[in-house]
């Protein structure tokens, strides 16, 4: 039987990295569950193989129930019934089984009726999803909504919403605003405090929010009558069964029709305060996005393996020329570089979730010994530092680097299937219509490289090539190694280049360039990591990778050094 | 709930066979047979609609068994009884039936028994109907469906499956019910429960670490008469075992006329198919 988790060897590889070890460690707090939970963990392999049956369970389900409805979803779409959505009957079905097999609230603690599962492997269950609906990925991701609520929200609030959400209640964070896309400090929606009703009432518009009609929303609201930016915003949470936000609209979109974009509503919905007020946006939606874009790097690489899946089984099977096409080194370029996309960029996603995992824990125990008068130990608190600006620093690397590389690997798709990708019959048209919004929702490619591009000028990410040009990599990757200690010589060059002219301007214009050399420099580190750990799964990645990535990097590289603050004028419109 | 544990012929690559001709059951991975995941879901909707009922998933095999056993309490199952023993082995449908009724009656008669119409390895579809009989309870067979049960005039109404359409049958309770494969498929493995029930093992597995015992009986458990069970209780004896190649020439096209009819039961005998 197909499984979209045990076929595919790349993820067990991935899960049992060594820093699981500490991941594990973190989270399971000595395994002091274990008497209390009958599902919990004894011991460290205990939890690894829990996490790899669970797995097995979400890949088979995609394998089966979400491949099988992917089509019909995609045309039948959502229904908008009065005010209200209603899923495609195979959305239902698919939610059905995922709610059924317990796959909600999979990172909260088991008081709450979670799985207590590290955010690696629930951000390979989305993986996982998204392989075979994108769409319904987004709307069984969602779930992750409730990290921030986890964070933020107060005991009494996690005890009443959390259990909730894993026993399936769906999630939506509502931000955008017709006037507030890209830039969030234009929130209008308004939050006035009722001393009558005791509770906050919500009033505005709210556009193009995911799973619209979810069971709880996570929503940004002026708070702070009169005040225009940032610094007015608050976070609230708002539960459908108060009623108040109605469905305008659901948006026609290009993809991942399964999942419902819309347009809401909010009359005088009565909605509770997350947090403090004043810091929805500068501390709360910032974590919000953080997990957002890691969901997103998870679906990109999940459409980016669907693509793949879907060209290399074209290319053995379509005969031209007396051959099957993949014979043509023309077709087989193609797919290596397809493949070697998808090795680094999935090396990247998860090694980011282990960064993010194991900064989590830490802030989640800090928050636990706050309660109790305690504080983290000075190496504690190092660690949790150290991994937090490591996952802050890698994020938009791995958002935007993988929405892109999901983006051409649609691309490719489509061409190696010639003409009849072209037709609507073949599951690549939907997976080139479903990868093209992964670069611009939950930030922009543009805005990765925003949040990116401080990480290369502070020299971040050149420390990390560092720290991996120290690794030990197998003899067959030391050639690769050394390419990639003279990349990181160059990314250095450049940057100081863009430095020393002083120039905002200039330095925007060449932080994509910088960006990119960036990812390609640290996903080259990866994939030598992984070739050396399992060189029959990653060495020919390694080296196609890298053939690709330094021909990019140069490209990059040339951009930088021809670029000057003058030669702006010629791009200025 | 009955199930069986089969070696999954659905995907049958060259080493299926042995030269001799028999399965080589080492080539195919042993599953849980199709119908009675089929028949595992009516029974958790049933638990869903009476939520204070339970599940007891009864099979017969080897210790490995214990397999499926597993399978169905990660599915939602309450209970899990493997009847394993030499004394039980080699049992034709006959003495597997009286085997299984007997570890019933030790259970106690539940409402409703629920397996699969057929096993995907003997095709038989004989173990259902005769575990009801042996019981001396009503059945229902080619169930698509369970309609309605009514706890207080301890009646079910099921929608069985027959030759161009279906019909609505009342049954009253206890009784048995086997499921066909165009019934709902079977939920998912649910995350806790496998969690959980992984470490749950049966003793002739000889697993160190199993924190939850399957019960397991043997023929002595269920106080079987051992001249019902196994080869002794099996008048099936297995003669050859052929490869059969269908062949499309052969078919031919007959009337329901007496002479038609009269001249294929003679070709039949002739031939051994039947009789």
């Amino acid at each position: 039987m197909a499984n979209c988790y045990s076929d595919r060897a790349e993820l067990r590889f991935e899960l049992n990295h060594p820093l699981m070890e500490r991941i594990v460690e973190l989270k399971e707090r000595n395994y002091r569950d274990k008497d209390n939970y009958d599902y919990a963990p004894e011991n460290f392999e205990d939890a690894m193989d829990s996490y790899d049956r669970v797995l097995d369970i979400v890949g088979d389900i995609t394998a089966t129930t979400i491949a099988d409805n992917a089509e019909g979803v995609d045309q039948e779409g959502p229904h908008h019934e009065g005010h209200r959505v209603r899923y495609a009957s195979g959305t239902e079905a698919n939610l059905k089984a995922m709610v059924q097999a317990g796959m909600n609230g999979m990172t909260m603690p088991r008081k709450y009726e979670g799985l207590n599962f590290p955010i690696t492997p629930y951000t390979m269950c989305a993986e996982i999803v998204a392989h075979k609906d994108a769409g319904f990925g987004n709307i069984w991701s969602l779930q992750d909504c409730v990290e921030t609520l986890y964070e933020f929200g107060s005991e009494d609030q996690h005890q009443r919403f959390i259990p909730r959400i894993c026993k399936g209640e769906t999630m939506s964070m509502d931000l955008t605003e017709p006037d507030a896309g890209s830039d969030l400090q234009h929130v209008m929606l308004k939050a006035t405090y009722s001393e009558e009703e005791g509770c906050w009432l919500l009033n505005g518009v709210k556009r193009f929010i995911t799973n619209g009609d979810a069971d709880q929303h996570l929503v940004l609201a002026r708070s702070e009558e009169g005040t225009k930016d940032g610094r007015g915003l608050s976070m609230f949470i708002y539960d459908k069964r108060q009623g108040g936000v109605n469905v305008r609209r659901i948006e026609n979109k290009l993809g991942i029709h399964g999942s419902p974009t819309c347009e809401l509503t909010y009359k005088n919905a009565k909605a509770e305060l997350v947090g403090s007020t004043r810091m929805g946006l500068i501390k709360y939606v910032m974590a919000l996005m953080n997990g957002a874009r890691l969901g997103i790097a998870a679906q990109s690489v999940g459409i980016s393996q669907a693509c793949y899946d879907e060209a290399i089984a074209y290319a053995k099977d379509r005969e031209q020329f007396g051959k099957a096409i993949i014979n043509f080194p023309a077709v087989y370029d193609m797919l290596s570089v397809m493949k070697a996309k998808l090795d680094a960029g999935r090396a990247l996603l998860y090694q980011t979730a282990r960064y993010v995992d194991i900064y989590k824990a830490l802030d989640d125990i800090e928050r636990e010994r706050k309660a109790n008068g305690e504080k983290l130990t000075a190496e504690e608190r190092e660690e949790q530092k150290k991994y937090a600006k490591l996952a802050d620093s890698l994020t938009p690397l791995a958002k935007g680097m993988n929405s892109e590389f999901c983006n051409q690997n649609a691309y490719d798709c489509i061409q190696i299937h010639g003409g009849s990708g072209f037709m609507m019959e073949y599951a690549c048209q939907r997976y080139y219509r479903d990868a093209r919004i992964t670069s611009i929702y939950e930030g922009t490619t543009q805005l990765q490289v925003v949040a990116g591009i401080r990480y290369v000028t502070n020299g971040s990410y050149v420390a990390q090539c560092r720290d991996f040009e120290k690794q030990e990599v197998s003899e067959a990757m030391k050639p690769l190694q050394q390419r990639s200690i003279l990349m990181a010589d160059k990314l250095e060059e450049a940057t100081a280049r863009v430095k020393e002219a002083g120039d905002q301007e200039f330095l925007d214009i060449c932080a994509r360039h910088l960006y990119e050399m960036a990812a390609y420099s640290i996903m080259g580190h990866l994939i030598q990591y992984n070739a050396t750990q399992q060189p029959e799964l990653f060495e020919k990645s390694a080296r196609v990778f890298m053939n690709y990535a330094e021909a990019e990097f140069i490209k990059h590289y040339s951009m930088v050094m021809y670029l000057t603050p003058e030669s702006l004028a010629d791009y200025r419109k | 709930m009955l199930a069986k544990q089969v070696p999954d012929t659905r995907n049958v690559g060259p080493d299926a066979m042995t030269p001799e001709g028999t399965v080589n059951r080492s080539a195919l991975p042993a599953i849980f047979n199709p119908e009675d995941l089929n028949a595992l879901e009516q029974a958790l909707r049933l638990k869903d609609q009476f939520p204070g009922s339970t599940i007891t998933v009864v099979t017969m095999g080897l210790p490995k068994a214990a397999d499926i056993l597993r399978d169905a309490l990660y599915r939602g199952a309450d209970d899990a009884v493997l009847l394993t023993d030499r004394a039980l082995g080699g049992a034709d449908t006959l003495a597997t039936s009286y085997a299984i009724s007997m570890a019933i009656r030790k259970i106690g008669m539940p409402d409703i028994i629920i397996g699969g119409r057929q096993a995907i390895d003997g095709d038989t579809a004989q173990v259902g109907p005769q575990v009801a009989q042996k019981l001396d309870i009503d059945q229902v067979t080619y169930v698509e469906s369970i309609d309605k049960l009514c706890e207080e005039c301890r009646k079910v109404t099921v929608t069985r499956r027959i030759d161009g359409g279906v019909e609505v049958v009342e049954a009253p309770l206890p009784c048995l019910l086997t499921i066909t494969g165009s019934a709902a498929p079977c939920r998912p493995q649910n995350a806790k429960r496998v969690m959980k029930f992984k470490k749950a093992a049966a003793p002739s597995e000889g697993k160190e670490n199993a924190k939850i015992e399957i019960t397991q009986w043997g023929a002595a458990d269920v106080d079987a008469d051992l001249q019902q069970c196994g080869l002794a209780g099996s008048p099936t004896k297995v003669k050859a075992v052929q490869n059969i190649v269908f062949k499309a020439k052969e078919s031919k096209q007959l009337t329901g006329s007496d002479t038609d009819i009269e001249s294929l039961i003679v070709e039949l005998l002739d031939s051994h198919t039947i009789g």
